[in-house]
């Protein structure tokens, strides 16, 4: 192997490049137009571009990857996860082309590519599977007493799917028929395909999956298991090895299953077969990810392996023998993603610039991101901006110390579900291994993504940054620059910041007098305020006889404070507000960039407070905008499937006079 | 460049160290005590009615136009203390930084008796006029004035009127006048924004005429009413008197800044140096080195090494004149050469050398520092015909003729011509600021009591009257009196004959600032003094 094309972007695109590198091969990276700033197009050796913006202009073009291929010489192409990495039909196309796919054979591909088709193989091949029942585009009259045969609840599944788009949970027979159209509809609309089937929901199970890898000579074996069972909307979020649900039988059994797997389909390279365990440790076959995972990382650690290494390997013809043989598990290892997204508003995705992404240095801890201070995050792609992994020799000196390491981290500029990571793997539940797929149902998203700074932070992070611009100012100033700072011989108010943060209004109020720093925060003065250090960059205040660093990031108006006491995001107020700046009244605002789905009124209709009008597509997901009060649509701005930027009036409601 | 460290030898436990500071402290209280006076305007009912018609302050203006954390020095805060006018001359004024230029501003302060302006409103902004004039500053006119306090119209009504000339002469010399109304501003007062290079008026409150409508009733019959006759928005759209209409207060002030923002504005005085270091003793000090009793003499070299970078002064002339100390320094970076009383008195020698050492300082182009603590220049027969006089002369041709920036500071006595050789008041400087101990008169109360009993007794003796000792003794103690306290520190501030009295910790944050905006203008010294008497 020369030279190895990436057919992905992101972190996955950075990790196969970090390997390559450290092979010795030389690596293409291609993009599409908004990542041509991205930091894998400027690690690897040449990059091609792909033009498009959306996935399906860019990343999922095989004419246009092979076409880069070809342009640059590559002899193999690592496709990474999602886009292509599950396309026999691009599998078959390398393999055409003569370049070698950094993958399983086209026909194991096709053969899980369906989960129906992925079922009854693995039934066959004595893999424990749940029943099922595959839905014909035109469903039967008697379908619905099929269906009652497995039992309520039922989960509806995209034949074709993954990542829990198309999913759907039934829980009676009145719901059936709605949640089976829209799930057809959704699976329709992501891949291609309304194939749908339907097996028995299990409640509150657990995700675990195992690690395989096939060798070219027919072995098969696997790398140990990772639990994934904290997850979000069908998203993975935590996933870790070993599990606290197995014991040295069960991940045996489990092991063995997996591996019979991989064998039934002769898989060769890297591969997840993922099960369900019910609480009672009974597992069934869910499906088999025919492709490096998101989450192998985890895997890394506890075995001292590199997959990607061992992927390219076992494509040249490598043996497994010896890997099978040294095999060993050590420690424990988490792993958590971090999205770009709001958790407590349905984790909406996050757009934007990403002003700082820095995270401390901590022994164990690994961060594999896409993105660097200073990225661009857009709607076109997957909205996780990295992963933290800590490998540590416990399971809870892994989980305190990635949970330190990523409330440590200065991530500005976009909400993130940080918080939300912290909070669970410092949660009792977690702790204890009590980790099912319903964890976040319990625990509320939007309780658990609160900013970690409390209002008593936030007010001491506002006094922070009041005093670290101030620094900044003091330190610009063209003329006296060396007096004190605000210096008055007769004092009569003293110097006022105003931000808004979680918290609504928060007013700072200082003055440096000879002996001391007055500071009063919403009117409250803080007693024994006293500054060791103001820099714009960094404050050190000591407040009531405890001293802290506050780290604090100016970006324009905005002020980033990360303290040992959470992270704060602040917006500064003007001193001069202008007073045409408040919008309309009645104004329907885009929650977040993207294209108009429907609109679902007509100017002159009446709408009711609530009312849904617009819907928005974005980031795969489609987004309500409501009516803010009652009235009639007076404006609307947008025409569908036209592109809108985050905050943009998408339609003006003209209030009903009070009767 | 490294200039001599002076020394420290004082003794923070010695009892004159303990009594000074003692004494200082107490007068700070009373200086505390007056400032929380000026501030409290036209007190709190005056406060609370202006705060409900939805208007700031004069002070909340102020800082509002002000660069946030910059300084702001208030100039004359004490103007009118202990007369029968309200403390502050119903003005307040000082030097700031706005869209990062120092500038003068004035602000009418209509809470008190509405911003009218009485015969000590008129010293306070003449000053602050003429630290505008001098030091090339900027003036921002914060306007909201009734003007004349009518009662007392014969002594303003004359006088008051140089005001529009000074106005349109800083004009001339290049120096920027910006007026921001925000309220009244009648009759005479109408040329306030006139008269300005900028006007902004605040849009339903300012209020710009020569005649309100009852005297446009009185003069011509018409019918008439105030937004009519000086509305904002008449004066934005019909007059052309506003440049900018602003919808509010805070409007205002944001366009005041603009305005400075763009007024291409440079300093034109060499910037200082970029490093320095701070003294190395603490300032803290000249509490316990500022003399209660002016008696009592001061080591001023102590007093000097709490002031200057790094306590380093190199002396000219030591061994000459050695009652006044002259020196090169640097405070915040701006070399200065300073002039300062070692012992109380001034000879032939210290006149001398104080007019070679000013000559010098010209030729250099470097801004004078005149720290005073004087009781005179030396009589007697001796000393006459030494030819003190002619020394003197000399002396206060120098200061007179000299043309870099002068800055004068009393710490302590300021008696007789040696105010004057020392650059007083009379003679100009930039800025002159006292330590509250400090004390202005033709001489020492106690010698004037004596001198005037002398007198009195010789013209009984030559009359061949009975000379009355009760009554004399009572006389002297009357006079002795009457001159103290003429001469206190809050006697002289209050008729604006400083530019305030400062917490002898402040010092160098003061001269520093009154260095800085004197750099604002050309640091440019004489070349011609007059003529000498050799």
């Amino acid at each position: 192997m020369n030279k190895i094309l990436i057919a992905n972007r992101g972190e996955i695109a950075r990790r196969v490049i970090r390997t390559c590198r450290e092979m010795g091969i030389p690596t293409v990276a291609v993009f599409a137009d908004p990542d041509r700033h991205a930091p894998f197009v400027a690690e690897a050796d040449e990059a091609v571009p792909l033009g498009g913006a959306t996935p399906g202009e860019s990343y999922l073009q095989i004419e246009k990857i092979l076409a880069a291929a070809a342009r640059s010489h590559a002899d193999a192409i690592h496709p990474g996860y999602g886009f292509l990495s599950e396309n026999a039909e691009f599998a078959r196309q390398c393999a055409a082309a003569g370049l070698t796919f950094l993958g399983p054979p086209a026909a194991a591909i096709a053969a899980m590519g369906s989960k129906i088709e992925a079922k009854r193989l693995m039934r066959d091949s004595g893999v424990p599977v749940l029943p099922s029942i595959e839905i014909p585009e035109k469903p039967s009259a008697n379908l619905l007493q099929e269906i009652e045969r497995l039992g309520w609840p039922v989960l509806i599944k995209a034949s074709a799917g993954g990542g829990g788009r198309g999913m759907r949970i039934v829980r009676d027979a009145a719901a059936w028929t709605e949640n089976l159209a829209a799930a057809q509809r959704e699976s329709l609309a992501g891949f291609g395909s309304a194939a749908v089937f339907v097996e028995p929901y299990v409640e509150a199970p657990r995700h675990i999956e195992f690690q395989i890898f096939g060798d070219q000579h027919g072995k098969v074996i696997h790398l140990f298991e990772r639990e994934c069972s904290i997850q979000r909307r069908y998203q993975k979020i935590v996933e870790e090895s070993p599990s606290t649900a197995l014991d040295d039988a069960l991940r045996a059994a489990m092991g063995a299953a997996a591996v019979r797997a991989g064998e039934a389909i002769g898989y060769v390279g890297a591969g997840t077969v993922e099960f369900l365990l019910t609480p009672d440790k009974t597992f069934y076959f869910l499906e088999v990810n025919t492709r490096l995972q998101v989450e192998h990382p985890v895997t890394e650690c506890i075995t001292g392996l590199d997959l990607v290494r061992l992927q390219i390997e076992v494509a040249q013809g490598a043996s497994l023998a010896d890997t099978a043989a040294n095999l060993q598990r050590r420690g424990h290892a988490i792993e958590v993603r971090l999205y770009a997204e709001d958790p407590r508003r349905e984790f909406m995705p996050a757009t934007g610039r990403l002003e700082r992404f820095q995270m401390p240095t901590l022994p164990g801890l690994r961060v594999d991101a896409g993105v660097v201070s200073g990225s661009e995050v857009t709607p076109y792609y997957d909205a996780m901006l990295a992963k933290f992994i800590v490998h540590a020799p416990t399971r809870d000196e892994a989980a305190r110390r990635l949970a330190r390491g990523l409330a440590a981290s200065q991530i500005h500029g976009l909400r993130t579900n940080r918080d939300l990571l912290v909070r669970i793997l410092e949660h009792p539940e977690f702790l204890a291994g009590d980790t099912d797929t319903h964890f976040l149902e319990r625990n509320p998203p939007a309780e658990l993504g609160a900013p970690t700074a409390d209002a008593a932070a936030e007010r001491l992070h506002a006094a922070a940054a009041a005093l670290a611009a101030q620094a900044e100012r003091r330190a610009g100033a063209l003329v006296a620059q060396h007096v004190p700072s605000g210096w008055r011989n007769n004092l009569s108010q003293l110097q006022s910041a105003r931000f808004s943060g979680e918290q609504g209004t928060i007013d700072v109020r200082y003055a440096f007098h000879r002996d001391r720093l007055e500071l009063h925060v919403n009117g409250e003065e803080l007693t024994g305020a006293r500054v060791a250090a103001a820099q714009s960059g960094e404050v050190r205040l000591e407040v009531a006889g405890l001293a802290r660093t506050y780290s604090v990031h100016r970006v324009g108006q905005s002020f980033f404070v990360d303290s040992p006491l959470g992270s704060s995001e602040l917006k500064e107020l003007d001193r001069f507000p202008l007073a045409d700046a408040a919008a309309e009244a009645g104004s329907l605002v885009a929650p977040l960039p993207g294209l108009v789905d429907q609109i679902k009124v007509a100017v002159g209709d009446p709408v009711a407070a609530g009312d849904t009008l617009i819907v928005i597509e974005s980031m795969k997901m489609l987004h309500s905008v409501s009516a803010p009060l009652a009235g009639t649509v007076s404006e609307i701005r947008v025409s569908l499937k036209s592109h809108v930027e985050a905050g943009a009036v998408l339609a003006v409601i003209e209030e009903a006079a009070a009767d | 460049m490294t200039r001599q460290i002076l020394p420290t030898r004082i003794d923070r436990h010695g009892p004159v160290y303990q009594a000074n500071r003692e004494a200082m402290l107490e007068q700070l209280k009373l200086l505390d005590k007056l400032l929380a006076e000026a501030r409290a305007a036209g007190g709190e009912k005056y406060v609370k009615r202006h705060h409900e018609r939805g208007k700031l302050l004069a002070r909340e203006r102020i800082e509002l136009l002000l660069d946030r954390d910059a300084y702001f020095l208030e100039l004359s805060p004490l103007t009118a203390a202990g007369t029968e006018y309200p403390i502050g001359g119903s003005v307040v004024t000082g030097v700031g930084v706005v869209s990062g230029v120092e500038c003068v501003i004035l602000a009418n302060d209509p809470t008190v008796r509405g911003g009218s302006v009485n015969p000590f409103s008129g010293k306070r902004i003449t000053r602050a006029i003429e630290i505008c004039r001098t030091n090339r500053l900027p003036l921002l006119f914060l306007v909201e004035s009734g003007g004349a306090d009518l009662p007392k119209q014969a002594e303003i009504f004359v006088p008051g009127g140089a005001l529009f000339r000074d106005l349109t002469q800083l004009s001339a010399a290049g120096i920027p006048t910006i007026a921001l109304v925000f309220g009244n501003s009648t009759a005479g007062g109408a040329y306030n924004p006139a008269m300005c290079d900028y006007a902004v008026l605040v849009k339903e409150r300012a209020k710009v005429f020569l005649g309100g409508p009852p005297l446009v009733k009185m003069a011509t019959g018409e019918e008439s009413n105030d937004e009519e006759l000086g509305g904002a928005e008449m004066h934005a759209r019909i007059s052309g008197l506003a440049d900018e209409l602003a919808v509010d207060e805070l409007d205002a002030l944001r366009l005041g800044r603009r305005i400075v923002a763009d007024l291409n504005w440079s300093k034109l005085g060499p910037r200082p140096k970029p490093c320095f270091a701070e003294p190395r003793y603490d300032a803290e000090d000249l509490l316990g080195l500022a003399p209660a009793d002016l008696k009592i003499p001061v080591d001023m070299r102590e007093i000097l090494a709490r002031i200057f970078d790094g306590s380093e002064f190199d002396e000219f002339k030591p061994l000459y004149g050695t009652s006044l100390i002259t020196g090169w320094a640097s405070i915040h970076g701006f070399p200065v050469g300073v002039l300062a009383n070692a012992q109380g008195v001034l000879f032939s020698e210290e006149s001398q050398k104080a007019t070679q050492f000013i000559q010098l300082a010209n030729q250099r182009d470097l801004p004078l520092l005149f720290i005073q603590n004087v009781t005179g220049y030396m009589v007697g027969k001796k000393y006459e015909q030494g030819g003190i006089i002619k020394h003197g002369a000399m002396m206060i041709n120098a200061v007179s003729n000299s043309k870099v920036p002068h800055i004068t500071l009393q710490i302590g006595a300021s008696y007789g011509a040696g105010n004057y050789g020392m650059c007083g008041r009379a003679y100009n400087p930039r800025f002159l600021f006292a330590w509250p101990n400090a004390k202005t008169a033709v001489m020492g109360p106690q010698q004037l009591a004596g001198v005037m009993s002398l007198v009195s007794r010789a013209a009984a003796a030559a009359a061949g009257r009975p000379f009355d000792e009760q009554a004399d003794a009572f006389q002297r103690a009357y006079v002795e009196n009457q001159i103290e306290q003429e001469s206190l520190a809050v006697f002289n501030s209050a008729r604006v004959y400083d530019d305030g009295i400062i917490d002898p910790r402040d010092t160098r944050t003061v001269l520093a600032l009154a260095l800085s905006a004197s750099h604002s203008n050309e640091v440019r010294g004489a070349r011609h003094f007059g003529v000498f008497r050799m």
